[in-house]
Formats: C-alpha cells, structure tokens, sequence
C-alpha cells in the first residue's frame, strides 16, 4: 500500500513539473516578440551557445565520423559493398547520429551553461533587480537564450553531420583507399533533401526547443542556493538527455515509417 | 526578513495623524495604510501606517530581522500586504500586474541591499541598463548620462572596469549609480551605508539628499546607520517587535526618553529589544519531530 502511495505521489509531482513546464513554455512564446524589436539580444545568444559549443561538436563530429567509417567499411566488405560506405555514413549522421548526439552534446555543453546562468542571477538578485527596474526579464533573458538554442541547435547539428562525413571519408577514402568518386556519388544519389535532411533539421529543432527549455526552467525555479544551482544543472543534463532519446524515438516512428 | 510571530494579526495603534487622506495629496508618493507584511502565517510588521512626500528622506530604521526589507518588497510590489493598503503614486500597489506595475516601477530606483548587478555587464553598462531598457537616447546622450552619474559618485574613472575588479563598496556605489541614473520620483535604498568606508559613506549620504533636492524625489533609506541616516532625514520611522516604534524628525528621536528608542539609538546591550530569535510555529512543528516537545 506504501508502494502504491508512493508511486502516486512520484507521479502527481512529475505532473505538476509538467504543466509548470507547459505554462513556462507559454510564458516565453508570449514574449517572442522581443526577436523582432531587439534582434541583438538574439544574435549574441545564438554566438554565445553556439559559438562555445563548436569545438567539442566538431572535434566530436571527427570522431563518430572516423567509427562510423571503420564500422561501415567492416559491415559493408562482407558483402563486397564497401562502395556504399559514404551513403551509410551520410544517412547515420544525416538522420540520427548528428541531431542525436549533437542534442546531447548541447544538453551537456549550453544547457547546463544556461541553467547555471539563470540559477546563479537569481541567487545574486539579479533577475528580481529587473523587475523592479520594471524589465521583464522573462522577456530580456530568457527569450533571447530560448531563440538563441532554438536557432544554434540545428546549425551545430549540421555541422556535427559535415564533419563526420568528412571524417567517415578520411577513414574510408584516405586511409582503407575506397574509391573517392563512388564513396561521394553514392552519397549523392542516396541521401534524399527532403526524405533525410529535411527530417534530421525538424529533429534538430525539435531537440533544441526541448533541451533550451529545460535548460531555462531549471534554471529559472532552481533554489537560490550554490547546492541549488548544483541540483539544477544535473537535472538539466538527465532530463534533457532522456528526452532528447524519446523524442527521437517518436519522431523516427513518425517520420520514417512509410 | 523579521520574526515576530502574531497568530491574531493584531494591528498596532499608530499615529492618527499618520492616516489622514494619504490618496487624496498628490505629493504624497508612497503610502501604507494599516498595512501588514508577513511570509504565511508568519507576521513580520503588523498595523503599520507611514507616508513619504516628494523631496522628503526618510529613513525606515530597525535592528536586523525588523522588517525594514519586507517594507521595502511591498512598496515595490514584490510582496503582496497580507491586510491593509500600500498605495505608490496614489495606487494601490497590490494586485497590479503586466503593464500598469511597470509603469509605476519605471517611475522608481532601487538599491539592493547586495547591489544585484549583472554580473556579465561592466561598470559603464551596469548603469546603462536602466537607460538602455526604457529610454531610446542617443549614444552619446546615453554615455554622458551614465559618466555624469558614475561621476557623482565618483567612479568615473572605473567606467570600463568588470565588476570583479572592483571591491565591495565600489560595487554599492555603482548600484547607487543604477538606481538613480534615470531621476526616479521614489528611490529606495535598502542598506546604502553597509560596507562603505567613512569617506564613502559621507559622500553617499550627501549625494541621496542632494539628489532629493535637486530632483524633489522621495528618499527611502532602509537602513541602522543612525549617524549618517539622522544627518540627511527628513522623517525617521523606528521600527522593531513587529510594529511602527517611533516616527519623528532626527532631532525629536534624538529627545525621546522611549525605551526602545534609546537603545536602538545608543546601542545599549540592555532594554526591551531581546536578541533571541521569537519562538515561532514552524520551530515549535520542527521542535516537536525532533522529540523536544510533547
């Protein structure tokens, strides 16, 4: 019977952080409108998340590329098809590996940059100091971070994809000596823009929203306290990395099942 | 935030004069009408009733725990009083939300007791935010805003520098800097004496007066600094125990023979203010699964 109550209440309270998220989520889709009348708030998110995160997305780009390349090429040589290795490593990245891993990544990277951030200017009073400066910063700081992840997502996605390829055909091309011209021509011929690339941009975004937005509300209703924001941006970490996994489940289920 | 428990939310009896038609004088800018402010069940000033006029300094005095900040979160409207009126502007300031409390707070200047500066933004920015948020001047306007300002409380010179190559009292003064860089009619100063040196806070004192002569603002210092307070106030409101202790010029607090006022004046170890924190229903409901009590 304990068991059972228990289980009740872990499950009421994940519903009330549920629509906590949902109503944050409407606040700052309220407030979009700061990216029309201040696009530079924006545009220094957008630098700020995306510009810090590049070097581990492209050093970790190179590296999945590099796996990807010695994987396929093993798989691909039992049935003397190791021609397709550059379609096999365009897809992977293309569809799963580099929104995926990307998303995980940035969970890691941004988010918890950007749930510590929040979480540290209201232990410091800096987000009520707006209030009463009549700012709200709902408006003037989260926004800007939500657009600024929502927009860095993708292009880090598509740069995670590029540099995997590239590291797929260092791996297959330069080191095994498959053949330049059918590695990149099969490539060509396979990867669909809308079937395959398009997909792998929604996914993108779509991680990207969910991620911006843990990030933040950890953030935003952490305890003001340095174990607070400690709390906070582990749970930013774990959640967003456990959604980014089911969302992608969902959105395969959906978007590949024809 | 300061503890005095009163489970029946008693209203003090105050100064009649103090309730006179506050709404009705427009040059009174803030007014509490029998106002109470508490977290809960938890009532930190009960029956409280004060009034500040444009180009009055007043001074809100009380030891540590008073409730001199909870005053303060409630002329801001950051808390809501759990009885009685807080009236900004001749409004009444609880309940209002979205635009008509930015409005009234574009008309107010804040210094937090920590300063809450942002952290990212230098010296210079700091005091621009409050420029750059609400006004649309030029560049150069806005710069010679802001160095006028740094300026006058001496930190002209520090414009380019991060906060963390600054010490604590030059933090409080750009803090001081933000809250009156745009000329508000109401300036709150939660502790602007804390962590100066004597030099500083000399400075600091005569710039709040000068500035509520010159621009005819109302002044509220939130504040146990008695010497500096009681040489630029208008008005001292002495609170403590939960209530309005005392209200008066410097000089006729300086007089009085009240207990309670002459040991918060002369800092006497002895008299009714006690030092131990009041017993309150969360330590008794903590005490009791603890197995302290019965």
């Amino acid at each position: 019977m304990k068991a059972l109550a228990a289980v009740g209440r872990f499950t009421l309270e994940k519903l009330v952080v549920l629509g906590q998220l949902a109503r944050f989520f409407g606040l700052l889709v309220a407030r979009l409108g700061i990216v029309v009348k201040r696009p530079r708030l924006v545009i220094q998110q957008v630098h700020f998340i995306g510009n810090y995160s590049l070097l581990i997305i492209l050093v970790s780009g190179l590296f999945v590329g590099f796996v990807l390349g010695l994987q396929g090429y093993y798989t691909l040589n039992r049935y003397g098809s190791e021609e397709a290795l550059g379609l096999l490593v365009a897809l992977s990245l293309v569809r799963e590996l580099g929104p995926v891993v990307t998303a995980l990544l940035f969970a890691g990277r941004a988010g918890t940059s950007l749930t510590a951030e929040i979480g540290l200017m209201k232990a410091g009073e800096q987000l009520s100091a707006m209030e009463v400066m009549a700012v709200d910063p709902i408006r003037r700081v989260l926004v800007p971070r939500f657009l600024g992840g929502i927009i860095a997502m993708p292009i880090l996605a598509a740069v995670f994809s590029m540099m995997g390829i590239l590291g797929g055909w260092f791996v297959g091309v330069v080191l095994i000596g498959i053949d330049t011209g059918a590695f990149w021509s099969q490539m060509q011929n396979g990867v669909d823009v809308f079937n395959d690339v398009l997909n792998g941009v929604i996914k993108s975004v779509v991680f990207g929203v969910a991620v911006t937005l843990i990030a933040l509300f950890e953030g935003w209703h952490c305890r003001p306290t340095p174990e607070g924001v400690s709390r906070a941006t582990t749970r930013t970490v774990v959640a967003g990395s456990l959604v980014v996994l089911g969302l992608d489940f969902v959105l395969t289920a959906i978007m590949f099942s024809h | 935030m300061a503890p005095q428990y009163n489970g029946a939310m008693n209203i003090s009896s105050t100064d009649p004069a103090v309730h006179a038609s506050k709404q009705s004088d427009p040059n009174v800018l803030l007014s509490f009408d029998r106002v109470t402010l508490g977290y809960g069940d938890f009532v930190v000033l009960a029956g409280l009733s004060l009034q500040i006029k444009a180009g009055e300094v007043v001074a809100v005095m009380g030891g540590s725990g008073s409730g001199k900040t909870t005053l303060m979160r409630a002329a801001t409207g950051q808390l809501a009083p759990q009885s009685g009126v807080v009236s900004v502007f001749g409004q009444s300031i609880a309940g209002l939300q979205g635009s008509a409390l930015l409005s009234i707070r574009q008309r107010m200047g804040v210094l937090f007791q920590h300063g809450a500066l942002f952290t990212d933004l230098n010296v210079f920015e700091n005091v621009a935010f409050p420029l750059r948020e609400h006004t649309t001047l030029s560049e150069a306007d806005l710069t010679h805003k802001v160095l006028e300002t740094l300026d006058a409380v001496g930190l002209k010179a520090a414009a380019h520098l991060k906060l963390s190559a600054i010490s604590g009292g030059m933090a409080r003064r750009v803090a001081l800097a933000r809250a009156v860089v745009r000329e508000p009619e109401l300036v709150f100063y939660d502790e602007p004496f804390a962590g100066l040196d004597p030099i500083s806070m000399g400075v600091t004192a005569r710039l709040i007066r000068r500035l509520s002569d010159r621009l005819g603002c109302a002044s509220v210092l939130i504040t146990h600094d008695v010497a500096e307070s009681f040489a630029i106030a208008d008005t001292v409101y002495l609170v403590g125990q939960g209530e309005l202790k005392a209200h008066g010029s410097p000089a006729t607090l300086g007089q009085s023979s009240d207990p309670y006022v002459r040991q918060f004046l002369d800092g006497a170890p002895d008299g009714p203010v006690s030092f131990d924190y009041p017993v309150t229903p969360d330590f008794e409901r903590w005490a009791k699964r603890k197995g302290l009590r019965q």
